[in-house]
């Protein structure tokens, strides 16, 4: 970590040294080039959003950093080392949390499956699901079963159990994609809530513009054949923000005019 | 699974009119015709000869022994099959290897291997379980292999992100993921077993409900053979839908309750 690292222009950061570091990454899969040339830095407690248009290697970044996928070329670096493998303080939110979650547990047994990967003792398990489950603001749902739970609820409970490992990093992958716009409001808030708290670093991939600028302390937007980086915007928005009042002001007016030109030009 | 499971008990009385219906017309006819024979009795003689199988305990030490070997064989037998099964689901390469010698195995018809049992084993519970294991193996180890190729890859995904062990991937995502299908598999196999334990009772070993049945023919008692015959049909649905309660029981959270 004492090496000087080079930092790009909006790697704005509590520390110094960034904690990840995308180097000239590239990824192949089967003949087809998903990304190419990424650099990207991100700083400690950093809130970055990815944004761009569907096939431009959005999830792919975020496997890399999930260690569910290595890159073909070039380095994907956690605190200056090479990533090798999911790691205990990086967690994932799946996009997908109805075929993410064990179907046959409960709401507590599915966070305390992460606490069980974690070896915690089978005697602390549950209350600690509990704990997790009621910063979520599921208490009281602890032993209902997914198929019982609301879509917005069940991706509250991938959230406690990604909470489960305590992590420095949370990647999300559109999120809330698939949610009705109040619940989206809600747990936007929510993610917000959990980051200031515990000062998590977030990768937060989504196709919503105005929830990038809304949760973001930078946005990246990706072009596709092969995914690039497009577009930086650092995001000048005073926190904590509101659903109301943020979205109001003239900043995030422009970031949204900025990134929608942006997207515009990267379909076509 | 609601429509395609449902029991006919309780289905408001409909199910039981065309039995009945059958049963009486029978009755009917065979006491207005006055017509006599050694392989049909009318179901009165049927009723009378089964309550005095029932009360003289006949058809209870038959019908244990016939379970006792169908279930013994289905335990073993399964337990190959879903073994084999979580095998081959998880490694392709051996699933590569052995798929040709499987499916030039199983076509064999389990009552062709009784010369080479009754050899090995002799009469008696053993050959019984050897030759109903070899067929309860393969619905369970089909089964179990398509049930893993058929696990939601966002799972796995989840379990490595997790970062769980290969063990605890089997024991915590994998079986749990495939038991509802591995279970209506042991509903199929536990039905063959039936199915082949009779057979081979009635083909060469002397004990059981088809060797009870083989006897009331041929000893011309056919309200005793038409008697055992409607039990073993009764004891196949009977296990069947205890399985299936357990299956309801066992894995009702796959559907939806319905929210508040």
């Amino acid at each position: 970590m004492n090496e000087p690292r080079r930092l790009k222009e909006f790697a704005v950061a509590a520390d110094a040294a960034p904690l990840i570091e995308f180097r000239d990454v590239g990824v192949t899969l089967g003949g087809q080039t998903i990304l190419a040339g990424i650099d990207l830095a991100i700083g400690r407690g950093e809130f970055v959003c990815v944004i761009g248009p569907s096939g431009c290697g959005k999830t792919t970044a975020l496997r890399l950093l999930a260690g569910l996928l290595r890159p073909t070329t070039g380095s994907v670096l956690y605190r200056g080392e090479a990533l090798t493998g999911p790691r205990q303080n990086i967690a994932v939110v799946f996009q997908d949390y109805a075929r993410a979650l064990l179907p046959w547990r409960t709401a507590a047994g599915n966070v305390a499956l992460a606490l069980e990967a974690l070896g915690v003792p089978a005697g602390e398990r549950a209350e600690r699901a509990r704990a997790l489950l009621e910063r979520v603001g599921l208490a009281d749902h602890a032993r209902r079963y997914p198929a019982e739970l609301s879509g917005g609820m069940q991706q509250r409970v991938q959230i406690a159990r990604c909470l489960a490992q305590n992590p420095d990093v949370l990647l999300m992958d559109e999120p809330f994609g698939a949610l009705d716009a109040m619940t989206r409001q809600s747990l936007q808030d929510e993610v917000l809530g959990i980051v200031a708290a515990t000062g998590a670093t977030v990768f937060f991939v989504t196709h919503d513009l105005e929830e990038a600028v809304y949760l973001g302390d930078r946005v990246i937007g990706l072009r596709p054949h092969p995914g690039r980086i497009g577009i930086e915007e650092k995001v000048a928005l005073p926190r904590p923000r509101d659903q109301l009042t943020t979205r109001e002001q003239p900043e995030f007016l422009r970031l949204r005019r900025t990134l929608f030109d942006f997207t515009k030009s990267a379909k076509s | 699974m609601s429509a395609a499971s449902r029991i006919p008990i309780g289905a408001g009385g409909k199910a039981v009119v065309v039995p009945v219906a059958l049963v009486v017309l029978a009755e009917l006819a065979i006491r207005l015709t006055g017509f006599r024979s050694d392989s049909v009795a009318p179901p009165s003689e049927v009723v009378v000869a089964a309550i005095q199988a029932l009360t003289d305990g006949s058809i209870a030490r038959a019908t244990g022994e016939t379970l006792a070997s169908a279930f013994g064989g289905l335990a073993l037998g399964g337990g190959v099959g879903f073994a084999l099964g979580i095998l081959l689901g998880s490694s392709a390469v051996l699933d590569r290897l052995l798929d040709f010698s499987i499916e030039t195995i199983r076509p064999v018809p389990p009552i062709a291997l009784m010369p080479i049992a009754l050899m090995v084993f002799g009469f008696g519970a053993r050959l019984e379980i050897a030759v109903v294991a070899f067929a309860a193996i393969w619905p369970i180890l089909i089964l179990t292999r398509a049930a893993i190729a058929g696990i939601d890859p966002q799972l796995i995904e989840v379990a490595r992100a997790l970062r769980l062990g290969f063990g605890a991937r089997v024991l915590k995502i994998v079986v749990p993921a495939i038991l509802p299908r591995v279970f209506v598999a042991l509903r199929l196999a536990a039905g063959i077993s039936i199915i082949v334990a009779v057979t081979v009772e009635i083909t060469v070993n002397p004990v059981g409900l088809g060797y009870a049945i083989m006897i009331a023919g041929q000893s011309l008692r056919p309200a005793l053979m038409l008697a055992l015959l409607v039990w073993i049909g009764l004891v196949g649905w009977a296990v069947n839908f205890l399985l299936l309660a357990a299956e309801r029981s066992l894995f009702g959270f796959a559907q939806p309750r319905a929210r508040p």
